[in-house]
């Protein structure tokens, strides 16, 4: 599954990033402690989130995810949209909170080990 | 292969390039066909490092050496220093202030982070005297692909 077939779905706003848009989705997470994402988020994930500041991106760029995903009507700044473009990682809105689509992404069979 | 160093500089408080020198050390060692996972490994130590001497440091430095049998991060900063390391490596503790906190640092996982990550480090720092941290990821026979 690639980030696009995600967009396309879930009717994913993508606001950078379009390059990476081919991107394998291989896993999920969810969380706003960048500590926590850094020690622990899988390699190939779109990541949920309601941060829509700039580090994100490096967070995503060195944890090598397919997206991330900003949450709960949050915006990103305009300084994280120019971090994603030029790192070519989507960055995709969605209005509602996070434990929705998270939902929906593990029974589409994403991070969800009996789908493997 | 030993003894090749490469060193980026890090500027305090400035988050418009905070994680770059980490991802040029990413960079850097997959043109050089590192292990995927040493180099993830290595990815969460210098993001770490970087982001305390950004946010607690004066302007500093992460390099990365490579060795025959290891490789070497250091990342070193010019700030206020750590007044009690061993506090400091426990997990949960935090001297972040409100706008660390608000993008989601602060959580107190830093140094232990880069602890359980590499298989050495050593933190070296005295309050107003900047912080000094080594680590050390040893090449074994998976280490390194070629």
């Amino acid at each position: 599954m690639q980030v696009k077939d995600l967009v396309e779905q879930f009717d994913l706003e993508v606001v950078a990033g379009n390059k990476g848009l081919d991107r394998q989705v291989k896993d999920g997470y969810c969380g706003d402690l960048l500590s926590e994402i850094m020690a622990n988020a899988p390699e190939g994930s779109v990541w949920l989130t309601i941060q829509g500041h700039q580090n994100i991106v490096a967070v995503a760029v060195l944890r090598e995810m397919a997206a991330i995903i900003i949450a709960g009507g949050q915006t990103p700044d305009q300084e994280t949209l120019q971090k994603a473009e030029q790192e070519k990682i989507p960055i995709l809105l969605w209005p509602h909170s996070a434990y929705k689509l998270a939902g929906r992404l593990y029974g589409l069979g994403v991070g969800n080990p009996q789908s493997d | 292969m030993s003894g090749l160093k490469k060193s980026f500089y890090i500027k305090a408080r400035d988050f418009n390039r905070a994680g770059e020198a980490s991802i040029s050390v990413q960079n850097f060692l997959k043109s050089m066909n590192f292990d995927p996972g040493l180099i993830r490994r290595i990815a969460i130590c210098g993001y770490e490092g970087e982001m305390n001497a950004v946010m607690h440091g004066g302007d500093g430095a992460l390099s990365i050496e490579i060795d025959s049998d290891k490789l070497v991060l250091e990342i070193s900063d010019d700030g206020y220093g750590i007044e009690d390391i061993e506090l400091a490596m426990q997990a949960g503790f935090s001297t972040a202030n409100d706008e660390h906190r608000e993008m989601g640092f602060g959580a107190g996982m830093g140094l232990p982070n880069m602890k359980k990550n590499s298989d050495q480090i050593m933190v070296a720092s005295e309050k107003g005297q900047g912080t000094q941290v080594q680590m050390i990821f040893f090449l074994n026979q998976g280490g390194q692909i070629d």
